[in-house]
């Protein structure tokens, strides 16, 4: 049987960021662009998953970027049995989830999985999460916020964390999505030599899809966030600093 | 569609928590300009309690005990059945882990448009604008309201309660929960709490906490013996429990724990907006990052930007030496 990771690449936010001319989305050509971390959690998860069961995990990823081949030799290099990117005139879009979780239905749906697991979200979207949008749009339960799963008689047990260690395990009928915030173990890793390696010996498959009208919210720009922060900023060397902080701390009657 | 702003409340063993206040105080204030009426959406088993504090125009209420600890598919499907008999302008709901699984599937279903990670909803030329978070609140997105239902995700933490008029609400009002309730797909839910903690990071006067800049679970070590230097108890980011250095009890924020101590001196945090959840009340914040645009700096009340090895030795020196 089947497990789904849907995989996306996002732009690196410890990099700068720039926005574009147009003012509703950032300058493309300035970002640089990593996978989303907790897809690499849910691509851990799955393979974990896989492992116990005996199933085969598929990685599914659309192509906003051009780029996405990478990642998925990646996700192939760790564990996954095939990799399918969808394609489509969406190259350099800034896809909303809504419309990210139209374009994916139909490659979940041909793959009949009993489990899609996607990051629990990405820094990149206005609309909310896939993993719920999914749960919606193919009729089948959820949770998201995930910690670990296991899968047993028809069901899968998901540990869905909540806040402050507490934590809420729901048993959902198969096919279900999670939307993984993190995996029981930290993400494999994986020999850049071993990622070239399965790029001349496996392909990655192609959906070419038509774009999808969507329902985004109306976005009217981007800006940065105002300078209000009233912190003072201390300068000078390490030295100097340390100094300053003392003097602080003392003031305060805190050291 | 009618006038109506109404919240889902948030509860958790018979409480409703803090965000649902900030929400039903939000929509208090966009109410006020526009004459719409606040209505807060209680479910759970048994919430008639609950119903008496909750400050809105008119409480609606439904019970079953597949609603008790607000679990995705039944809070999502009762949500969709009321909202679609008789849909309201806006929908609030709390962006945490329950709020988060229920939002978009209930926007998904009624084919509402969905602006997550709100900070902000706020008049701007007769017009309501929402603003989001994005890219790890390194941007914000303002976002046209329309004429039509729409679910907004709010985060926790952000919206002030000073708007709100004494419980109890104007009206309470009992539905019954929809018939879809017996077909779930959610077979058991269940909740548990964490064992107690060595350290309770809630009650430390002084935290030093590190996040991912720190590198590597060896130079943790340099962070305890500043901690240690400064009286003060050593707490992470979520990405450095994650990765199993320290236990989920050390980690401070949206999913962690919220902390108020008297110093808050965070290396190599960025500042994201489930970090900040955490710990932006403590009452005085130092932080220490090399990258001048993090937002930790937005909530810092001082700020170094170097790195944070330089800084932690330097320290450690003078405390030590
Ligand atoms: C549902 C949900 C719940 C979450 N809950 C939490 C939570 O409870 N707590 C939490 O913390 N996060 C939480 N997160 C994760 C959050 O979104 C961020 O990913 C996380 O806070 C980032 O941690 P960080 O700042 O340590 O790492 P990064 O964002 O990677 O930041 C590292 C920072 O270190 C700086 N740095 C690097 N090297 C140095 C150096 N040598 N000197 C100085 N600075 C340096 C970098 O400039 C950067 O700003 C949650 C996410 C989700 C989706
Ligand atoms: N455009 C997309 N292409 C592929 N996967 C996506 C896309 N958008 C979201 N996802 C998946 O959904 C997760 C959560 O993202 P989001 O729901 O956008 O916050 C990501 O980590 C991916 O697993």
């Amino acid at each position: 049987m089947t497990i789904v990771v849907v995989m996306e690449q996002v732009p690196d936010v410890v990099e700068e960021l720039v926005i574009a001319p147009s003012g509703t989305d950032l300058d493309r050509d300035a970002v640089s662009y990593v996978i989303n971390e907790y897809d690499d959690h849910a691509l851990e998860e799955a393979l974990l998953l896989a492992e116990a069961t005996g199933d085969e995990v598929v990685a599914v990823g659309i192509d906003t970027t051009g780029e996405l081949d990478q990642a998925l030799y990646t996700a192939l290099a760790k564990g996954a049995r095939r990799a399918i990117k969808v394609t489509g005139d969406f190259e350099g879009a800034w896809l909303s989830t809504r419309a990210a979780a139209q374009l994916l239905v139909p490659v979940i749906k041909e793959l009949d999985p009993r489990l899609v697991l996607t990051g629990v979200q990405a820094p990149d979207d206005l609309d909310g999460q896939l993993a719920p949008t999914l749960s919606a749009l193919l009729g089948w339960p959820h949770a998201s916020v995930v910690i670990s799963s296991e899968i047993a008689d028809g069901v899968v047990r998901a540990r869905k964390e909540l806040w402050a260690g507490i934590t809420m395990t729901l048993e959902l009928e198969l096919p279900a999505v999670l939307g993984v915030q993190a995996a029981r173990q930290a993400p494999r890793y994986v020999p850049i030599s071993r990622v070239r390696q399965v790029m001349r010996e496996a392909s990655i498959e192609t959906r070419e899809v038509e774009p999808v009208g969507d329902l985004a919210p109306s976005l009217m720009r981007l800006r940065f966030p105002a300078e209000t922060s009233q912190a003072e900023m201390l300068t000078g060397n390490a030295s100097e600093i340390a100094d300053r902080l003392i003097e602080l701390l003392r003031a305060r009657g805190l050291l | 569609m009618s006038q109506r702003i109404t919240v889902l409340v948030e509860h958790l063993e018979g409480q409703p928590t803090d965000v649902t206040f900030e929400l039903l105080g939000l929509a208090r204030r966009i109410a006020k300009t526009n004459g719409a009426a606040v209505e807060a959406l209680l479910f759970g088993e048994t919430v008639r309690h609950l119903a008496q504090t909750l400050p809105a125009d008119r409480v609606v209420m439904v019970e079953h005990p597949l609603l008790r600890y607000l679990a995705p598919e039944a809070t999502a499907i009762t949500l969709t059945t009321l909202l679609r008999t008789d849909p309201p302008w806006l929908v609030l709901i709390p962006n945490t882990s329950l709020g988060m699984d229920v939002a978009a599937w209930v926007a998904a279903t009624l084919d509402w448009p969905l602006i997550a990670y709100c900070e902000a909803l706020e008049q701007h030329d007769g017009q309501l604008v929402a603003t989001a978070q994005l890219f790890g609140g390194k941007i914000l997105a303002d976002v046209k309201l329309e004429d039509r239902p729409t679910v907004i995700s709010a985060l926790a933490g952000t919206f002030a309660t000073d708007a709100l008029p004494p419980a109890p609400p104007g009206t309470i009002e009992h539905r019954d929960p929809p018939a879809e309730l017996a077909a779930l797909r959610t077979r058991s839910v269940v909740l548990e709490r964490p064992e107690a903690a060595d350290v309770d990071i809630t009650r430390a006067e002084k935290i030093v906490a590190v996040g991912r800049g720190i590198e590597s679970k060896d130079n943790l070590e340099l962070a305890e013996q500043v901690a240690e230097a400064l009286g003060a108890v050593l707490a992470a980011s979520r990405p450095l429990v994650d990765a199993g250095w320290l236990p989920r009890s050390r980690q401070v924020g949206k999913s962690g724990l919220k902390v108020k101590p008297k110093l808050y001196f965070a290396l190599g945090i960025s500042g994201a907006p489930e970090h900040l959840e955490g710990m932006k009340d403590a009452e005085l914040i130092i932080a220490v990052n090399k990258d001048p645009k993090a937002p930790i700096f937005s909530v810092a009340d001082y700020g170094v930007v170097a790195d944070l090895f330089e800084v932690a030795e330097a320290l450690l020196e003078r405390l030590e030496g």
